[in-house]
């Protein structure tokens, strides 16, 4: 499209991220329902969260230290003076308290950056970070065309941090890896699960265009109901045309809130700014202003992970690892932490990498459903080193450590009990498969003969014949040069 | 000459003595404190709902503890008292049936027949120290008011004289203390509440310092000046139930944790060396010629008493009211804006959702509450925020430091509680602003966060007068030591209205 090249693209990202946290943001009510059972509407509150006079705010301490452990993680200055929660007034039936608890003039943490690496660009991009702050969340509301509508307050009160950057996002593409990378970051540190489906995490894109050159910045829009990092990227990309386009045509654009409807493909005015609020935001008097302590900082500064960024580096440069299998692995913390734990055992990185990215991802994707996860698997990393080391070192076959590592999964039991029990032990010296070599030369002279003869073809068949007989245990290398050597004698 | 009085009108002191030497039963107290409700109750408002039958269940318990030879670490064992209707009781059980428990209304039509679900701290509280629940006391809709007209249950009327105020807003539980309908009840008081309703109506009133007792279950008006305590007979009575009350609650923020001292063992009797300054500001022009010679004599009883008197100076005094009238109603438009109809008390039922809020609150809130919410909504707002609400806040520090300044040369502070005795209902009802003017002597207190407590001092045109003594914060134990030494050698502790002898 032309228009495209005269336009560059201004895009700035509000992330809310539900934090990882047991209770609510300000009562104990637990956030989600006991593992196993379903989640009943109304079922998980208090007087507290739903706003019964007289009730008053307590500061969840562990939703503070993921907001300061994120903020961290995004190079921001953790705000350590006098942090305070405000309140944001405005009417609405899924806010209890007629006002939600957040931070305004004063968030806990500011002016931090991220690397972004945007793999369709084949660069990558340094997005500032405004500020990361800590709010509550609202109950869910249910409309459903009858009459009325439905309040579920289990979702009130839960934790949330919103994550503010600069306009510094360029292209539909890094809004989208922009929001990858932070949600791997956020699931590395614990903060978040980060999840767009379930809704614990939620982006919201600020659009604008202007013209190539130009500094000031255009008309934005913000587009709102975005469920996927790929509807965030495909509400941008419409987004950007339809701006561009309405920009060529000389019309002029609306400063305005627009969803994006999925399945139309397009986005849609939900509310135009003129209607917007006046939240009348100040300093929350339920609760003293918050100091977070250097030394409270500094032991969270600690704690923090190696990042997905830096481990990726790590990987590819200090272990020569491929970028895909360095990309496989530090995708999921505890994947890469298992693979650290393998290559520390004493495996090489690339056949450790093969390992933990291959027959093990597998077996932990087969075992997902039953909520197996690589932080909880059966087989601890010294038993896949074991095994690994035995098929290299000649005495487990590759396929028959398949079947082990499939047995040993999810029961913890040591490759080498499952070895022996099943009697896996790789026939590997010389003299026993000599004799298994005869006996196959004798049971089938005719190909011998024929092989010999001129027909190499008929090896396969040979070699089959005496793995069979070994049940699979023998070595194959070993039969392949003496099975060869015999032939040829 | 204690113990000529009828045993409702006595002290807490009193009473608890004759209670564990078993010479009267908590049943005996009880039902002498429910008489004087039956009698005097609906003709001055002072209850908005009693609980006849839970209290004597609980006196008789109460009793069987005391037969147990109970009591003796318990100086509320069985002694009838009356929560201002602004902290929530339980009503409900865990599945949301009534459970006998009394109905909340805060004094506001929106929160009629309201049964909450949880206890307050003041209630659980006071009902692990074994004190009876008589009911709960009417008030000025939300604490707002200085007179209880703003009820949206009636007006309350000064058991001195039907026909005047009896102050406010805790002026059911003043009025309730002063007839001899409880012994003591608690009050709330964000810019005088409890202190100047205790001087209008004759008795003493006591707002500890911001965050000395919890305000969990406290029906929040403006959470930053709020505080709860005690009206009761006597100085005495104040230490033996702020007792009971203080202490760090990990449910309110705000509440401190710090150490609560043992408030009877300030008592002593004695202020010789004690020095104690008295603001020049607070003897404001239009202040009645009898409320100051009240207080001036008062003052001059604790300089015979070995007291320093030092005059002092608080310039920012002036500046109180307004500050007061930016910040209060400001936190007040965001803590009521809960009472939407949506979850509980009133709801219009209208279909449309702006029309259920508008109608809804519209009828649920009176005129004073409304105003405020206006006026606090306006100081909030979008380019006015700086010039209301910052400024004020610029003040409030001002103010604070004032009082810090004076208050680190002197031990505390001598001032009066209101410019004037008790005046008629209706007489200031149409004008805020001259109102809002019975509180000026009280609100900077509040806006320090400090502890003020108001003791009678004599009458004037035989209707009661008070003074107060601030004290430096979480210092309450000078406070009641000045008190309580006034209050022991000006022996204005049996001052009650005519209807005592009744």
């Amino acid at each position: 499209m032309a228009v495209s090249t005269r336009y560059e693209t201004i895009i700035g990202i509000e992330v809310h991220a539900q934090l990882r946290t047991e209770s609510k943001m300000f009562c104990s009510c637990a956030t989600a329902p006991p593992p196993g059972e379903k989640d009943e509407p109304n079922t998980r509150t208090c007087p507290v969260c739903m706003a019964l006079p007289g009730t008053l705010p307590v500061i969840n301490r562990k939703a503070v230290e993921l907001v300061m452990l994120t903020g961290l993680a995004l190079d921001c200055e953790i705000q350590t003076a006098a942090v305070r929660f405000e309140r944001k007034n405005y009417f609405y039936p899924d806010l209890p308290k007629g006002y939600q608890i957040s931070q305004y003039a004063l968030p806990l943490c500011a002016n931090g950056r991220l690397e972004v690496p945007v793999p369709a660009e084949e660069t990558s991009v340094s997005i500032g970070i405004t500020r990361a702050h800590l709010e509550e969340d609202t109950a869910r509301l249910q409309h459903g065309g009858r009459g009325y509508s439905l309040l579920d307050f289990n979702r009130a009160g839960v934790p949330l941090m919103e994550i503010v950057t600069e306009p510094d996002v360029r292209s539909p593409a890094q809004a989208r890896a922009y929001g990858e990378t932070l949600r791997d970051i956020l699931r590395y540190i614990g903060a978040s699960d980060g999840d767009m489906e379930t809704g614990s995490m939620r982006i919201e894109g600020n659009v604008s265009l202007r013209p190539i050159g130009t500094d000031a910045f255009g008309t934005k829009v913000e587009v709102k109901n975005l469920n996927s990092f790929r509807s965030l990227e495909r509400a941008m990309e419409f987004e950007v045309a339809r701006q561009a386009d309405a920009l060529e045509r000389g019309e002029r654009l609306v400063q305005e809130t627009r969803g994006w409807h999925e399945t139309e493909g397009r986005t849609m005015t939900q509310r135009a700014k003129e209607e917007a609020n006046d939240y009348r935001y100040f300093p929350e008097p339920d609760l003293p202003p918050l100091r977070p302590s250097e030394e409270w900082v500094a032991r969270l500064r600690a704690s923090l992970p190696e990042l997905p960024a830096a481990r990726r580096a790590r990987y590819v440069d200090g272990l020569s690892l491929s970028a895909y299998d360095a990309e496989v692995l530090t995708a999921d913390l505890a994947l890469a932490d298992y693979f650290d734990a393998v290559v520390a055992a004493g495996i090489a990185p690339k056949s450790a990498a093969n390992w933990v990215t291959g027959e093990f991802s597998r077996l932990l994707n087969q075992h997902a459903a039953e909520g197996l996860r690589s932080s909880a698997v059966g087989l601890r990393p010294a038993g896949l080193a074991e095994l690994i080391s035995g098929v290299e070192g000649g005495k487990v076959s590759a396929a028959n450590a398949k079947t082990v590592l499939a047995e040993v999964f999810a029961t913890g039991e040591s490759p080498k009990a499952v070895v022996d029990r099943l009697g896996l032990q790789q026939v590997g010296d010389a003299e026993s498969i000599g004799a298994e070599i005869e006996a196959v030369m004798a049971e089938f002279p005719s190909q011998v003969a024929e092989y010999r003869s001129g027909k190499p073809q008929l090896f396969g068949f040979l070699v089959g014949q005496v793995m069979k007989r070994t049940a699979g245990r023998a070595d194959a290398r070993l039969v392949n040069d003496e099975l060869r050597r015999r032939l040829e004698e | 000459m204690p113990g000529t009085l009828p045993l409702a009108d006595r002290t807490i002191a009193e009473v608890g003595e004759l209670l564990r030497r078993r010479e009267v039963s908590s049943r005996d107290l009880t039902e002498a404190c429910l008489g004087r409700i039956a009698r005097d109750g609906e003709r001055l408002n002072t209850f908005l709902a009693v609980g006849e039958e839970r209290a004597l269940a609980a006196a008789d318990a109460a009793d069987a503890a005391l037969k147990d030879g109970g009591g003796a670490d318990k100086p509320l064992l069985g002694i009838p008292y009356a929560l201002k209707d602004i902290f929530v009781t339980r009503a409900l059980d865990d599945d949301g049936q009534p459970n006998g428990g009394l109905p909340t209304t805060a004094g506001s039509r929106i929160l009629e027949g309201y049964r909450c679900a949880y206890a307050s701290s003041a209630e659980e509280r006071l009902s692990n120290a074994r004190a009876v629940l008589l009911g709960k006391t009417n008030l000025d809709e939300f604490a707002m008011g200085s007179s209880n007209e703003n009820s949206a249950y009636g007006p309350v009327h000064n058991p001195w004289d039907d026909r005047l105020v009896p102050g406010g807003s805790s002026g059911g539980s003043a009025a309730a203390v002063a007839s001899g309908q409880a012994f003591f009840a608690t009050g709330t008081d964000t810019g005088g509440s409890i202190r100047q309703p205790a001087s209008l109506s004759g008795i003493v009133g006591f707002k500890p310092t911001y965050g000395r007792v919890s305000r969990y279950g406290m029906v929040a008006f403006a959470s930053s000046l709020d505080q709860c305590g005690p009206l009761v007979r006597s100085v005495g009575d104040a230490a033996t139930v702020l007792q009971a009350l203080a202490g760090h609650d990990p449910r309110d923020s705000t509440s401190v944790d710090t150490p609560v001292p043992d408030y009877g063992a300030a008592l002593t009797g004695d202020v010789r060396g004690l020095k104690l300054g008295v603001p020049r500001e607070y003897f404001v022009a239009g202040m009645e010629p009898g409320v100051e010679a009240a207080v001036r004599s008062a003052i001059g009883v604790l300089e015979g008493l070995g007291a320093e008197i030092v005059e002092v100076s608080l310039p920012s005094t002036d500046h109180g009211l307004a500050t007061y009238y930016i910040i209060t109603p400001a936190e007040a438009s965001a803590n009521l804006a809960r009472y939407d109809g949506v979850r509980y008390g009133l709801s219009a039922g209208d279909d449309d959702l702006i029309e259920n809020y508008v109608r809804t609150r519209g009828s649920g809130f009176g005129p004073e509450v409304k105003r405020r919410i206006i006026l606090g909504t306006y100081a909030l707002s979008a380019g006015y925020y700086d010039a209301y609400y910052v400024k004020a806040q610029q003040v409030r520090t001002l103010i604070k430091a004032e009082f810090d300044s004076v208050l680190s040369g002197v031990d505390a502070l001598l001032a009066p509680t209101s410019p004037s005795v008790a005046f008629k209902i209706g007489a200031k009802a149409d004008d805020p602003l001259l109102m809002y003017l019975n509180d000026a002597c009280t609100l900077p207190v509040n806006i320090a966060g400090l502890p003020g407590i108001s003791v009678p001092c004599g009458l004037s045109d035989g209707l009661p007068v008070g003074f107060q003594v601030i004290g430096r914060a979480f210092d309450e134990s000078t406070v009641l030591r000045v008190a309580d030494a006034y209050q022991r050698a000006a022996g204005f502790i049996d001052l009650r209205p005519p209807t005592a002898y009744g």
